[in-house]
């Protein structure tokens, strides 16, 4: 343990802990852009800068380890004076359109901009300008309100492994892309859209689809796997609108590509939500559901006529009807037991899916071998 | 020959030299009676090329030669013995020598720097033998220690202490690397070294790897430099062909080989940890210190890099110790510096000088004065990250203290002479473009914050200044320095701030009146002939590139002011024809 003194304040904390870290252990804020907890320092907005005694000039406390007795100061007038020109000058290199940013409210820039009341600036000056968008389906890129804080690099390197995009060019012509510039073409997890500080980046599906304010959050858990991340899903009127996750989760705020973009599932017209049983003859009209869209869960009930251009295709309503869960189950344990009884157990095999959790991947296994009384069980993880 | 004397023609004299003495057929011809050999740079570069003639023991050097003197060189001085009075080099040649202390450069211009038999001839590489069979690495460390000598990169870090922090840190793997990334505009002094005696700065190493421990050498060159490129590839090849490289040096059990790493084109990489990271494949992006590369460098073990100028110092003070090598410089800074004059002054060329020597004799003895006898305004020192020093303050002494204390810097070692037509705003300006455009892009007040000081410089020369431009830059700049992440950013205000300090005159002259005191300033300045003097004589109207200027015979010419693009062709020929 190390002791040091932070405004005053002693406070003993692990040998290797930054001084940002040990500020924020007793509660001194200091304004940061492009610190991440999980990731490794970058020292480059320079506004978490602080005074230590002994240093003829101000350090980064990111970037600098505590060390026995030192005395650090975080708030001065010339810190604070440093920490208004730094983002000065980042706001003089920034579209001034809050009024239509996706991040408005929530935004780290925005923020540090009401704390320090800038609303003037000094430095008004050239900015970078960049037409082309980015062409991917999912991430809004929109470099012009890149302040180049490097969480999105170091995320994609240090977090998800893969280095999509680092910094292209030099100086004030710095720009964060893919190689080449091309277009975004990566796994689309969005951790970068996580940590981006500002409206930098984006999901291009949250777009004019309401502010944070109007946004509830729904804790829940992600279907699509055995991981179980924790999701929040923001909801508005009703709507999810985009999908995060808490840092304090199991999987620590990081979301795969499917569980920050594939939501839309959940609200989708095609989704089934009760049982079918099939009421047509088994090898009658085939359902091709490869040409034919369901249009709607009407599609299941009423009987009017088929979209021109789609003879030979069977509504699904003439095939199937919906029924409660007990009906089906019944019919399920029914099926079963004829068929073991007619051809032994080892005619049912079971398959289970990479999307169950572990305890229900258990069950299931259970009931194929104890209650059908078959070792023929498999996991589609293994295929 | 170096670069610079390659580009006066060096490579076409030498020929010319072999052809004209092969035609000759005389006794003289090449490797029989006579020898010819190519040297390193000799630092007058204004008066390229150099060639010594040596008969009977007796030098003679022709200076400006070009391959059509040749030939009477051969027939009258090498043939008859009788020198050729006309080309031989004057005064200036040997005062510029005169005032100046060789120890980097002593063998540079002297030696073959592509033959390492050359370098042994000069005592090279006995200072690598000294030290490796008869000194401890603690016995070393302590030599440079007490020859005072401080890194010639431009911190002025003492290299001993450096050595020493290094040696202490224990690690399995250590490392050390010669940092040739030199990018200061106008500075030539790490490349002239490396192309006039490559050895000297391979031994240097091997004194340090041996000293701190390391068994790998880099040495993270330019690829601009192709020629210092290649004779550094040259001399490591020699130098393993005898075993001053590779496994088991001369016996001692140790192991230490050198790879070069080029630099692609960043000035930031000269910034060590900027350095370090470009040699691992990263972008060449500096990082917050501490950890200092000594605890922890490249591939995170410890590092030691220094400067070319530093290391090449090394083996002659091993030679001739620690005393010798004190004995030159002040107090606190030892030593001799080499520096690259350039700019307005008669002799442009690199030269060494001791620390502390008065820049009036650098700039009159060495330099001989301003080349156009025009009034000396100034001496940027220090490139881009250092300042200029007004003429009033030309007395003052060259050394890490006495300039700091006028705002500027040693640095590696760029000196650049301004005179009178030398618009001040315009310089900070140059120098911020230069810093501005190769910021790394890492920290705000760097990345951003230079940007906005050129912008504001822009107008200012532009005549779009506004009152309080001043006070903003000063301000600026103060912030700049104060907050940013490496040494780039924290200096790239020096320019600004020190012209400021001594021509806040200029300045004021800018914004308050719309005029450039210089007569730089092209948006500030327009061209007209005055019709009571002009003869017609037609001279400018031929030396008009855009067709600005008319007129008849022998009648008063005009220029058309929005044709003119304000070159000032017309200008200097009128003043050619005045003077």
């Amino acid at each position: 343990m190390v002791t040091l003194t932070l405004d005053g304040i002693k406070i003993s904390v692990p040998d290797g802990t930054s001084v940002l870290d040990a500020a924020r252990q007793c509660d001194i804020s200091i304004p940061t852009l492009c610190h991440h907890p999980k990731l490794t320092p970058h020292g480059g907005c320079r506004l978490c800068i602080v005074e230590i005694k002994g240093m003829f000039r101000p350090v980064t406390s990111c970037t600098t380890p505590v060390s026995e007795g030192m005395e650090v100061a975080t708030k001065s007038p010339a810190l604070e004076k440093l920490r208004r020109t730094i983002i000065e000058l980042i706001l003089s290199d920034h579209p001034n359109d809050c009024m239509i940013c996706e991040m408005a409210g929530d935004c780290t820039l925005q923020e540090l901009a009401y704390f320090y009341g800038i609303r003037e600036n000094r430095f008004e000056g050239e900015r970078r300008i960049y037409a082309k968008k980015d062409g991917n389906p999912l991430i809004e890129r929109d470099m012009e309100k890149c302040i180049l804080c490097n969480k999105c690099v170091r995320v994609c390197d240090e977090i998800q492994g893969v280095k999509a995009i680092d910094v292209a060019y030099r100086g004030f012509k710095s720009k964060v892309c893919p190689p080449y510039e091309r277009d975004l073409n990566c796994e689309f997890c969005g951790q970068c859209i996580r940590v981006c500080p500002t409206g930098a980046l984006t999901g291009k599906n949250w777009a004019l689809k309401g502010r944070q304010k109007d946004i509830k959050g729904i804790d829940t858990i992600c279907p699509y796997c055995g991981c179980g991340c924790s999701l929040t899903l923001n909801v508005r009127k009703n709507e999810i609108v985009r999908v995060t996750s808490k840092e304090d989760t199991i999987n620590e705020g990081w979301l795969c590509p499917k569980g920050t973009f594939g939501y839309h599932f959940v609200s989708s017209p095609d989704r089934l939500t009760k049982p079918l049983i099939r009421i047509a003859p088994k090898n009658s009209n085939k359902l091709q559901v490869t040409s034919y869209k369901l249009k709607n869960r009407k599609d299941f009930k009423d009987s009017s006529p088929l979209p021109t251009g789609q003879a030979g295709v069977t509504r699904p309503s003439s095939l199937f009807r919906e029924a409660s869960w007990d009906e089906a189950f019944d019919l399920i344990a029914k099926k079963f037991k004829g068929i073991k009884e007619k051809h032994g157990p080892d005619a049912i095999a079971g398959l289970s899916s990479a999307r169950c959790t572990n305890e229900e991947n258990y069950l299931f296994q259970k009931f194929i071998r104890a209650a059908v009384g078959t070792n023929n069980v498999d996991h589609c993880a293994r295929l | 020959m170096g670069t610079g004397g390659m580009a006066a023609g060096g490579s076409e004299v030498m020929e010319a030299f072999n052809r004209e003495i092969s035609e000759a057929g005389i006794e003289a011809s090449v490797e029989k009676f006579c020898s010819m050999h190519k040297v390193g740079c000799r630092g007058l570069c204004a008066k390229d090329v150099l060639v010594d003639v040596i008969v009977g023991g007796k030098k003679t050097t022709y200076q400006y030669t070009k391959p059509g003197m040749v030939s009477r060189i051969v027939k009258e001085h090498l043939i008859k013995g009788e020198p050729v009075a006309d080309w031989m080099v004057g005064e200036d040649y040997y005062s510029f020598h005169d005032k100046q202390t060789k120890v980097v450069l002593s063998d540079c211009g002297n030696i073959d720097p592509e033959k390492i038999e050359s370098y042994f001839a000069v005592g090279g590489y006995e200072a690598a033998k000294k030290v490796l069979t008869s000194l401890s690495p603690e016995q070393t460390i302590d030599i440079i220690k007490k020859s005072g000598l401080r890194g010639r990169g431009g911190a002025g870090f003492s290299t001993g202490t450096k050595w020493e922090i290094c040696r202490n840190t224990k690690a399995a793997q250590k490392y050390i690397i010669c940092n040739a990334d030199e990018g200061d505009p106008g500075a030539f002094m790490d490349r002239s070294v490396i192309e006039g005696n490559p050895h000297a700065v391979i031994e240097g190493m091997i004194i340090g790897a041996y000293s701190i421990g390391a068994t790998k050498g880099y040495v993270y060159i330019r690829a601009e430099y192709p020629l210092a490129v290649e004779r550094l590839r040259m001399a490591l090849a020699q130098a393993r062909g005898k075993n001053w490289l590779g496994k088991n040096i001369l016996r001692s059990g140790l192991d230490f080989d050198i790879k070069i790493k080029l630099g692609a084109g960043a000035f930031v990489c000269g910034e060590e940890t900027a350095l370090i990271a470009s040699i691992e494949g990263q972008r060449g992006m500096p990082r917050a210190k501490p950890p200092f590369p000594v605890h922890s460098g490249l591939w995170g073990k410890p590092t030691v890099i220094n400067n070319v100028e530093t290391l090449a110092n090394i083996p002659y003070i091993i030679r001739k110790g620690a005393d010798w090598f004190a004995s030159f410089g002040t107090e606190k800074s030892k030593g001799t510096k080499v520096f690259a004059l350039t700019g307005k002054v008669k002799n442009t060329g690199l030269i060494e000088v001791p620390m502390g020597m008065p820049l009036k004799e650098i700039v009159y003895d060495i330099g001989g004065g301003t080349n156009k006898g025009r009034t000396l305004k100034a001496v940027q020192t220090g490139g881009p990250s250092g300042g200029c020093i007004p003429s009033e303050l030309i007395d003052i002494n060259v050394d890490f203290e006495s300039l700091a204390k006028v705002g500027s810097i040693v640095g590696s070692g760029g000196m650049v002479v301004l005179d009178n037509t030398d618009c001040m705003v315009n310089i900070a300006k140059f120098f911020l473009e230069f810093t501005q455009a190769e910021s790394c892009g890492k920290c705000v007040p760097c990345r951003v914050g230079t940007k906005r000081l050129l912008e504001i410089l822009s107008r200012i020369t532009q005549g779009k200044g506004k009152e309080g431009d001043i006070e903003l830059l000063e301000d600026l700049s103060h912030d700049i320095k104060a907050s940013s992440l490496c040494g780039l950013g924290q200096t790239a205000p020096n320019p600004v701030l020190s012209t400021i300090r001594y021509f806040r005159n200029e300045y004021e002259a800018h914004i308050k009146e719309s005029r450039c005191p210089a007569a730089v300033c092209k948006d500030l300045i327009e061209y007209s002939i005055l019709a009571d003097f002009c003869k017609g004589c037609g001279a400018c109207m031929r030396v008009c590139s855009s067709k600005a200027i008319t007129g008849e015979k022998k009648k008063p010419h005009s220029i058309a002011a929005d044709v003119c693009v304000k070159c000032g062709a017309c200008y200097d020929v009128w003043v050619f024809k005045i003077w």
